[in-house]
């Protein structure tokens, strides 16, 4: 990357810390759902370790477990869309795609924001679980940077797509940056196996990087083992969702630049 | 003849070597709308053009694709010698735009939306950069206030310092002056005639305001229903159609009411 280049995607995340800097809301609102969903499923977990034992002490800490994952992947993923989102909300687009700022450096401003966004939402809650339940994730071992690594591309894959999906639609399409990964949830397998699953939603649950990153989360909590197997399908699988999204907004990007939306966008 | 209420830009000759726009054949279709059609011009280094017209007669749409946002249906752009089909980003870098229609994030102070578009157009000794542009438009007071809390006025001194601090070479201007009260456009045009001839810098220059026109440009483009229906100096066009102002001019070709008079 050029230096010129580097400056580009520094320039609009310097937009977006600039917000935060002076907004302790905002800061807030990054944490306040990861912390929030973690008091709520934490309190569960720790009511049924204390009625029922051991097994259920187990469970509680995949349920956890999951919620702090499953958590990587939503700031990931709304890290991107949200962002570019402000882009249009403050009708700051048309100056953007006017300068020397080319497409895939707006991209890589969005998910290094995303990253910034995710550790902001997510380190607290992992605090919180560690104060108040003594979970500690990390104690999954080094195993839990290949899970967060593949939670986030996939975040950011499924955020190119709805970004694609705006350009393609406008405004129309905005709520998708909230509610999109929400409908992955069940098949995700977040809190129990895909096993579970009716036979016939397997094939979309295995079609997903996030089945397999529980699946192998599930591996090293109840069995100490790492599923290389599993981790190996989601970075494969990763590789070819990011690349559709990709190739997805690519071509959304030239159609908008057909169509004149690059300047409407957001209206 | 009226004199015009403001004093004009001698007209430049309209030939010289270089051109800092070449647009050729140009045309936009969107379905069943002709928003451009076939139009050509040239722009020459260190002119001020204007490009008029009624609403919806190509300006806008003209200027997108002059900035890349939008792909013509045919034709070709040449902006400070880049083809904008394949090497947009190179003629992006030398070149800039203000519009009252595209705004800067309301919520970041002055200061801080020109250090992000001098990150994007990798302006060296930035807080320099901004330092100077405080200087030369005013802004010093400004700096620190959010940019959504600025008066009209002062939101053009912004525009107009987001539109100059990568020094560009050819400025695109939509409107520059709309929606604001004639002391501040007047002041905006005064400023723009002072950094065009410092600078040498090329203008292109969309508007509705027909004085602001007669006084800054020295070669106008009349578009209508997409096509260039005429085009000259403002003086060349008040000879040509008999009248005193370009406002008359302007109402003449927006309304099929040519009266054009013969050379003597």
């Amino acid at each position: 990357m050029t230096h010129a280049g580097a400056r580009r995607i520094w320039g609009l995340m310097y937009r977006h810390l600039a917000l935060y800097r002076r907004s302790w809301p905002r800061l807030l609102e990054l944490a306040y759902w990861p912390v929030l969903q973690m008091c709520i499923w934490g309190f569960t977990a720790s009511f049924l370790a204390t009625r029922m034992g051991n097994a259920a002490a187990l469970a509680g800490a995949t349920l956890l477990g999951g919620v702090l994952l499953w958590e990587v992947a939503l700031r990931s993923q709304m890290g991107v869309a949200i962002s570019f989102l402000e882009e249009m909300w403050s009708r700051n687009l048309g100056h953007v795609f006017v300068s020397p700022m080319r497409p895939w450096e707006l991209v890589a401003a969005l998910i290094l924001m995303s990253v910034i966004r995710m550790a902001a939402g997510v380190l607290p809650a992992i605090l919180v679980a560690w104060l108040l339940y003594a979970y500690n994730l990390f104690a999954l071992g080094p195993i839990v940077v290949l899970f967060f690594m593949n939670l986030m591309i996939m975040g950011w894959a499924v955020a190119l797509a709805v970004v694609s999906l705006i350009l393609r639609h406008g405004a129309g399409a905005e709520a998708l940056a909230w509610s999109v990964l929400f409908g992955l949830t069940p098949f995700s397998a977040v809190f129990y196996p895909v096993a579970v699953l009716p036979a016939v939603l397997r094939p979309i649950a295995l079609a997903l990087p996030s089945a397999h990153v529980f699946e192998g989360m599930r591996g090293v909590l109840l069995n100490g083992e790492v599923r290389w197997d599993h981790l190996i399908a989601a970075f494969a699988l990763n590789v070819v969702w990011l690349t559709g999204a990709a190739l997805l907004f690519a071509r959304q990007f030239r159609q908008a630049r057909l169509r004149g939306a690059l300047l409407s966008i957001g209206e | 003849m009226r004199k015009s209420p403001i004093p004009r830009a001698s007209p430049a000759a309209y030939a010289p070597a270089m051109d800092t726009i070449r647009v050729h054949h140009l045309t936009k279709r969107y379905a069943e709308t002709l928003a451009v059609d076939d139009v050509s011009f040239t722009v020459p280094a260190g002119a001020t053009v204007g490009l008029l017209g009624g609403n919806g007669a190509g300006k806008t749409t003209t200027i997108a694709m002059l900035l890349g946002l939008l792909i013509p249906t045919a034709g070709t752009i040449e902006v400070l010698g880049h083809d904008m089909a394949r090497d947009r980003f190179a003629a992006l870098a030398r070149m800039n735009f203000s519009s009252p229609y595209v705004s800067l994030p309301q919520r970041l102070s002055v200061a801080e939306n020109l250090r992000v578009y001098g990150h994007l157009y990798n302006v060296a000794h930035l807080e320099c950069r901004i330092a100077e542009l405080s200087a030369e438009l005013d802004l010093g007071d400004l700096l620190d206030r959010a940019t959504g809390k600025l008066s009209a006025g002062q939101k053009t001194r912004v525009a107009l310092a987001k539109a100059l601090i990568n020094r560009p070479e050819l400025l695109l201007l939509d409107e520059p002056t709309a929606s604001l009260d004639p002391d501040t456009g007047d002041w905006a045009r005064t400023w723009l005639e002072r950094y065009r001839d410092e600078s040498g810098c090329t203008i292109l220059l969309a508007s509705h305001n027909m004085a602001e026109v007669e006084r800054l440009c020295s070669h106008v483009l009349m578009l209508k229903r997409g096509r260039i229906v005429d085009r000259g100096s403002p003086q060349e066009l008040l000879d040509r159609y008999g009248r005193e102002d370009m406002e008359e001019v302007f109402l003449d070709i927006a309304r099929d009411r040519r009266r054009m008079v013969a050379p003597a």
